[in-house]
């Protein structure tokens, strides 16, 4: 069983998962103030014979401190937050010495197009997969979306990566993965009925490995 | 600008037959019960339709107890088929968002709650109001009926995005697309028609006295949120016939392959869909304010503040529809914006929850169950109010996006609040209603259970979209990095199932109250509203004179009230003045 967010597994996790921490702790105090101020106030001031309540009709200082405080939290939050949103999804932030994938959604697989042993996309030697994204550990890699039908999303959790294949449009989202090993890839827009079906095997390998792979491949020829 | 009341100063209306009186009727407390029978109906049918999705959830390729009785189209041997799960969610949602908690807020609380709160006899249009309710049964029954033809309801979500929900041989929906569309612009006329109703009624029917800032915060909610609806509905109405039009006529406004564009459709449906999800928390937020100031015994904290969060709440959900597109391939920069306004609505929702804590701070509360379910809302809006900044600040909702941490939030949001907010509605008005009490006892427990239900089935949705469960899959079990969450689906779903069977209390006591339950007195919770002035059930025309209103809705423990701890906007103490009716308009 699992109680947090799942391994880390590519750069993007340091910075979102310190970013859910600190706002689960921001949260997490507005939720203690809140429910413990509920329950307090329900024992304290249930009703009792004789008593009566405090006639007022509010306060301008309580409503100035609670309306500051999270205006002020918000902001800055928000400024935080968008500096690792325009590092993460920004065009300008994909790393120039990306290596380009192409992935092609469609009802109900992901067809993953490498560039061969040359290293381009859009070359002779390129070769097609499906449902299998292989990828070299700690080298940005940057995914051209498209979808064949109706929309997707790429979604591979240990990367802290989701983005949509939206047919009509071309969508580059990049990564750079931080470990070896085997992930999952999932759709996680609705695109019909096998949409809970529409997974792929992720494979991060050590840069041999993956040459390795890639010449395997490309003399087997495309699937 | 002061009150006014254009209506004769007294109402006379002939004896009725049953049929003028409780079908085709134009009394507005009519219409508002028809719409509470009605969309409690269809409560009933999402709540049927969520047990099933759970029962997928927790048990996938078990065989569906009782599903036996479903057609094979839907589930083999007794298994449900995928095709038939992606139907679930989308009925589920369509059904719970569209005619169950939309009407039950909008349709019963505003018709029945306006006229009686601002003392007037009736709606501006009588007739119109009418006309508001059979739309949205004819609208129902339109939807309804989608199970029942070839290849069945949509299966593209209650969102219906395009290109999926465009184009048939996508999705494998063909008649059932078309009723979902019709049914749709069937509803939103019923709205508008609804909408217009409540806000010409507020402006031009308020009773001498009752001035704007006299207006109790539920007639404030309602008002702002018919404004809303007014404007949001259209575009929904639009957005449904461009995709009628693309699955019948062959246009292509959202599809690429055409020409068309996808995202537009996402656009035109959060355009409409974010002032929509105000729709359905804003007049809960109005009457739990008025059940808190009630069950405290105290004005309401900060009345000001209260309605001014209100009117920046409706603004604010103008511009933040593009938080839901932050994944779609919408420029990032545009996410930027979003994110901002998004953050922002935290702001008047924090004045609010802090106001209700103020009223209650130094109070003298009463438990009763409407006021147990309001501070149920209260503690329950707050976490889905606060989970929904995490999916708000862009980066963190790059994991969260779409999964099961969505789905948690949107149910704190919808059943923690507007729901805990209508047990506590319908309890509250239940005397005005229909004359008599609602078990207290039943009432009590009903609430204690299905607020330990509720949390043990949403709150670990949280965790489960944490570890990336995606939402509308119908077999998580199939992914490796989902299977070691299992145990807590199984978990879920025993608690949904438990929180479905207590609401038999619920419905138990609400029918079994109307024949046998406690006669109500004039006033059964010491109220300053002038709804308590009338007899319970109140006659049609309401008053008999117009009545005249004194003072603010909330002056509770007021040092004039004397020996009694509340003081009624229709009371006329002696230093009170009359208030000076409005001119009648020049004739023409």
């Amino acid at each position: 069983m699992r109680w947090w967010l799942p391994d880390a597994g590519s750069t993007f996790a340091g910075p979102i998962d310190t970013l859910f921490l600190a706002i689960l702790i921001i949260t997490g105090i507005a939720l203690v103030v809140v429910e413990v101020g509920l329950v307090t106030f329900v024992i304290k001031y249930r009703a009792r014979p004789g008593r009566k309540a405090f006639y007022t009709h509010g306060s301008t200082r309580a409503e100035v401190i609670w309306t500051a405080i999270p205006a002020v939290t918000m902001v800055a939050l928000g400024l935080i937050s968008n500096h690792y949103w325009v590092l993460i999804k920004d065009k300008k932030s994909i790393p120039p010495n990306a290596y380009h994938l192409g992935v092609h959604a469609k009802q109900f697989e992901w067809q993953v197009t490498y560039p061969g042993p040359d290293g381009k996309l859009g070359t002779s030697d390129d070769f097609t997969v499906r449902n299998q994204l292989h990828v070299t550990v700690n080298e940005p890699v940057a995914v051209e979306l498209s979808s064949e039908d109706v929309i997707h999303s790429f979604f591979v959790p240990e990367f802290r990566l989701k983005q949509d294949a939206v047919p009509g449009m071309h969508i580059i989202a990049w990564f750079q993965a931080t470990k070896t090993g085997e992930f999952e890839l999932g759709c996680a827009e609705l695109c019909g009925m096998g949409h809970y079906k529409m997974r792929a095997r992720v494979f991060v390998h050590t840069p041999d490995e993956y040459k390795a792979w890639v010449a395997q491949q490309a003399a087997g020829g495309s699937e | 600008m002061t009150a006014v009341a254009h209506t004769p100063t007294t109402a006379h209306h002939e004896p009725m037959s049953f049929w003028r009186k409780y079908i085709f009727s134009t009394d507005h407390k009519i219409i508002g019960i028809q719409f509470l029978f009605v969309s409690l109906f269809f409560l009933l049918v999402g709540g049927l339709l969520a047990m099933q999705i759970g029962w997928q959830l927790g048990f996938p390729g078990k065989p569906l107890p009782g599903g036996g009785i479903l057609p094979e189209t839907m589930v083999v041997n007794g298994v449900i088929l995928p095709e038939y799960y992606v139907q679930l969610v989308s009925m589920h949602g369509t059904f719970m968002v569209f005619f169950a908690i939309m009407p039950l807020l909008v349709g019963v609380y505003a018709n029945f709650l306006i006229p009686l709160k601002i003392g007037a006899h009736d709606m501006a249009f009588p007739r119109i109001n009418m006309a508001s309710f059979w739309l949205a049964l004819l609208a129902g029954l339109i939807m309804t009926a989608s199970f029942f033809v070839p290849n069945g309801p949509i299966r593209s979500g209650w969102t219906n995005y395009a290109p999926l929900a465009a184009r048939p041989d996508l999705s494998g929906v063909t008649v059932g697309q078309m009723l979902w569309c019709v049914s749709i612009v069937v509803l939103g006329l019923s709205s508008v028609l609804g909408s217009l109703n409540y806000i010409t009624t507020v402006i031009n029917h308020r009773a001498p006295g009752m001035t704007w800032f006299r207006m109790p915060l539920s007639v404030w909610a309602l008002f702002i949120t018919a404004i809303l609806g007014v404007l949001a509905l259209p575009v929904l109405q639009g957005a449904a016939i461009m995709l009628l039009f693309d699955n019948v006529l062959g246009t292509h406004f959202f599809d690429p392959v055409a020409g068309g564009q996808a995202l537009l459709s996402q656009h035109l449906f959060w355009f409409f869909g974010h002032p929509e999800v105000y729709i359905l928390i804003l007049p809960a937020m109005g009457m739990v304010s008025d059940i808190i100031a009630n069950g405290s015994r105290k004005p309401i904290f900060g009345y000001h503040s209260m309605v001014f969060a209100i009117i920046g709440i409706a603004f604010l959900g103008w511009i933040v529809w593009g938080h839901h597109m932050f994944m779609s391939g919408m420029n990032p920069t545009l996410g930027s914006t979003f994110m901002v306004s998004t953050l922002l609505i935290a702001v008047p929702s924090a004045i609010k929850v802090f106001n209700w804590m103020g009223t209650m701070w130094r109070g003298n509360l009463r438990f009763h169950v409407p006021m147990l379910n309001a501070i149920g809302f209260v503690s329950m809006f707050t976490i889905g109010g606060l989970s929904g900044i995490f999916m708000a600040a862009t980066p963190v909702d790059i994991p969260l996006h779409d999964t099961q941490f969505i789905v948690a939030h949107i149910h704190y949001v919808l059943f923690g609040g507007s729901l805990f907010a209508l047990f506590a509605a319908i309890t509250y008005w239940y005397p005005k209603m229909f004359g008599r009490m609602m078990s207290e006892r039943i009432g009590k427990l009903h609430f204690f259970l299905t607020f330990i239900f509720y949390n043990m089935t949403f709150f670990p949705m949280h965790i489960i979209g944490m570890g990336g469960q995606m939402r509308r899959i119908y077999d998580p079990t199939i992914y490796d990095f989902l299977k070691p969450q299992q145990p807590l689906n199984v978990f879920i779903s025993y608690s949904a199932f438990a929180l479905f069977a207590v609401q038999i209390l619920f419905a138990f006591n609400f029918l079994w109250s109307l024949k046998r339950g406690k006669k109500a007195p004039q006033n059964p919770w010491d109220d300053n509203g002038m709804e308590w002035s009338l007899p319970n059930p109140a006659p049609h025309g309401n008053w008999e004179r117009t009545p005249n209103v004194y003072r603010g809705p909330y002056e509770f423990s007021a040092p004039e009230a004397g020996d009694k701890d509340f003081l009624p906007q229709f009371v006329k103490l002696p230093t009170d003045r009359d208030p000076v009716p409005a001119p009648l308009p020049a004739t023409h």
